[in-house]
């Protein structure tokens, strides 16, 4: 098979021979893109930004139009249970049928605004005690001494070892009535009566912080570990006390943490379906819950991707903020 | 110039018996771990001296300041500023501000809310506030930039800053960590002397680490020279220059000529020296106290040296050698000479005239003498 002075790929570029971009340039497919895309504009640098659209339009982009497409379909009892987008006619007109009663059904129906404005109440109050909980947390990482820090990291993240499912269920456990919780307190005679906990918003706020937790913490913490320490001596050496340099110090220094952090816990807690239909009540309606019964109670589908569309569109906003938070940061 | 304003006695505290120092560093350590940062250290500094801390990197110099400052407390020893013990005196309670080496400039704030922060934490007034930041703003010469944020501006404009915050509060001690070094020449030498005028007008206390020898000399009432967390030698210029008590402080400041001898003849007014290196015998016109025989050092400034073409008629203080290299530097020429030890010594000259014509040149035999009271005899 070897051909003489033929000298494998891999041991050319490895010896530093020559560059693989000048290897590559041998094979005509390349040479031909890297020319179609220089004189479309693009450079090596802008190939390198490009793959992340590219992740965002193959997973991202591709998906979303599909579930904007059905979103604009009829239900139908057939499979796949939806009526098709383009219909050729017989006279060859190219037929495109966009059905936009979902929407009119979601807006007409308060079900849906409540259900919206109930996920969004419920997402902003588990981002507030995830924040509160989580800055000390993270704050006393942050603080720790460095030997101890990857141990808390690792405490921080042990969670995720386990199925979330099971975790879930496992507060199942906790709160029931004849749970742990219970069992004590009347073990210990405080109580005569179980107290209810199961199927409760309180339960759904305790699963939605215990488990987005680690999301506040981490952004939280690589931030807070960044920061000068020698800022807050110059403080104090300014005659600022330790309470006051945090005020004015520490926090805006951390807002970036904060903001990270807020919306890592806010976005998925808004869509959040498993936590509010394993331990919420039959009166917790959250949006994704709705969304997962209009798909698998209601098998309507085009309904059910139109109130996909519609959180994201709700989740838009936060998302926008950020961007914008974050593009301030880097031009300031 | 500076220094001849301080040269009068009356303002050399520290060599009043009944003089209380503003700082008194009393066998402060640190350590880190087993190493030791700054060792036993004893330290006296009076109200408004200028103490410039001279030092090789690393030999704890920050260290020190930061234990004054109050971020790092002592291993061992005590600290007592304006006679109060300062252990367990939290930073925002000593009446001290410190320029940081690194800086360590808020990066969320502007260069005048940066500066106005330390009078912000004394509430003082808006009004106030602002006029003292403009004017402090005005001496750094930074006015322009005063709506900034840190990271817009350049190195040296941001060590303006630093300084310009550890200025405006006006605090009875400054302790200034290398404060000037990333300044040009002319801007550094305009610092410089707002500095010493700062400090004439307001009497504060200055502490400042310096690598510029230049500075310290010119600046200071006094400098210490640290190595290896101690503390050498403390001084005025003069005496750290002219009396430098070891070889490591003579060769610090400035350049100097070593040469390793024994003691012939140890008398009160005068000491003789036997030296292979320097191919003579040395006569110093003052007494040490050693015993006869013993191992010494004796050292000579380069400007002290006289260099020839004739022999002088003393046998002593005089040798010779032959001329390597030679360096012009506008003011004055630098000879180095191999004598016939091989040690290779270093003669700078004035340059008197414009272009001499016979001037010494390459490879020629000179002598080398000087007087029996420009060098000194070291112990170590
Ligand atoms: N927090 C620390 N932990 C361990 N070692 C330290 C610490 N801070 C300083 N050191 C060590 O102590 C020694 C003195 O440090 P210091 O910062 O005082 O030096 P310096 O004289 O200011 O030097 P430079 O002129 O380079 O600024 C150095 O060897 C340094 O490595
Ligand atoms: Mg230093």
């Amino acid at each position: 098979m070897s051909r003489a002075g033929y000298v494998p790929l891999g041991e050319r570029v490895a010896a530093g021979a020559e560059p693989l971009s000048r290897i590559l340039w041998r094979f005509p497919p390349y040479r031909w893109c890297v020319t179609l895309l220089q004189r479309m504009g693009f450079t090596g640098r802008s190939a390198v930004i490009a793959i992340p659209y590219l992740w965002l339009l193959l997973f991202f982009l591709v998906p979303f139009a599909f579930v904007l497409k059905i979103s604009l379909a009829e239900a139908l009892i057939a499979r796949p249970p939806y009526s098709s987008l383009f219909e050729w006619t017989e006279e060859a007109y190219l037929v495109i049928k966009m059905n936009v009663a979902n929407y009119q059904f979601l807006i007409e129906d308060d079900l849906y605004w409540t259900a919206y404005l109930n996920s969004a109440k419920v997402a902003l109050i588990s981002t507030f005690f995830c924040l509160v909980i989580g800055y000390p947390m993270a704050y006393g990482m942050a603080r720790a001494d460095p030997s101890w820090r990857n141990v808390l990291l690792l405490l921080v993240i042990l969670p995720f070892w386990t199925s979330f499912l099971l975790r879930v269920y496992a507060w199942i456990g906790i709160l029931k009535n004849n749970g742990i919780i219970n069992n004590i307190l009347m073990g210990l005679g405080i109580i005569d009566e179980p107290i209810v906990m199961m199927q409760t918003n309180f339960a759904v706020y305790l699963g939605i912080v215990y488990s987005y937790l680690p999301f506040m913490i981490l952004p939280l913490y690589a931030n807070l570990e960044r920061l000068d320490r020698t800022l807050l001596e110059a403080a104090a050496d300014l005659g600022c006390r330790p309470i006051k340099a945090f005020v004015y110090i520490t926090l805006p220094l951390s807002l970036p943490g904060i903001i990270a952090g807020s919306l890592l816990v806010f976005i998925p807690a808004v869509g959040e379906f498993v936590i509010p239909a394993l331990l919420g009540g039959p009166d917790t309606l959250m949006i994704g819950r709705v969304l997962w019964d209009e798909f698998f109670a209601n098998r309507d589908w085009p309904v059910a991707s139109a109130v996909a569309i519609a959180i994201l569109l709700l989740l838009v906003v936060p998302i926008v903020i950020f961007q914008r938070f974050q593009a301030h940061e880097a031009g300031a | 110039m500076a220094q001849s304003t301080r040269a009068t006695p009356a303002q050399e505290p520290w060599n009043d018996p009944h003089a209380q120092p503003y700082i008194r560093i009393e066998n402060v350590t640190k350590k880190f771990g087993a190493f030791v940062a700054v060792n036993n250290v004893s330290l006296n500094i009076y109200q408004n001296e200028f103490f410039c801390l001279l030092g090789g990197s690393g030999c704890g110099k920050s260290t020190l300041l930061r234990m004054l400052a109050g971020f790092d407390s002592p291993t061992s020893g005590k600290i007592y500023i304006d006679g109060t013990d300062m252990e367990g005196t939290a930073p925002y309670d000593r009446p001290v501000n410190m320029m940081f080496q690194s800086y360590a400039l808020f990066p969320h704030m502007t260069v005048e809310s940066n500066i106005a922060f330390g009078l912000k934490q004394d509430r003082i007034s808006k009004t106030q506030t602002t006029q003292r930041v403009q004017d402090i703003l005005e001496l750094v010469q930074l006015s322009p930039f005063a709506q900034r944020r840190p990271h817009q501006l350049s190195g040296g404009q941001r060590q303006r800053v630093a300084l310009a915050r550890a200025l405006v509060k006006q605090p009875k001690l400054l302790l200034l960590d290398e404060p000037l070094a990333a300044l040009d020449k002319k801007l550094r030498e305009e610092t410089q002397f707002e500095l010493v005028n700062i400090q004439e007008q307001t009497g504060v206390t200055f502490m400042v680490v310096t690598h510029d020898q230049e500075e310290a000399m010119t600046l200071s009432s006094r400098i210490g020279v640290m190595n290896a967390g101690e503390i050498v030698q403390t001084g005025t210029p003069t005496e750290i220059y002219e009396y430098p008590g070891s070889r490591f402080v003579a060769d610090f400041i400035g350049s100097v000529n070593i040469f390793e001898g024994r003691i012939t003849e140890d008398e009160a007014d005068h000491v003789r020296i036997d030296s292979e290196e320097a191919g003579c015998s040395l006569y110093i016109d003052h007494g040490v106290t050693t015993t006869s025989g013993a191992k010494v050092w004796f050292a000579v400034r380069p400007e002290k040296i006289a260099i020839s073409r004739d022999k002088s008629d003393a046998d002593e203080n005089c040798t010779s050698g032959t001329v390597q290299e030679i360096a012009y530097m506008g003011d004055l020429s630098i000879y180095h000479v191999e004598l016939e030890s091989g040690k290779r010594v270093r003669v700078t000259m004035p340059n008197l005239v414009r272009g001499v014509s016979d001037a010494i040149t390459w490879d020629e035999q000179v002598y080398l003498s000087w007087r029996p009271s420009s060098g000194v005899v070291l112990m170590a």
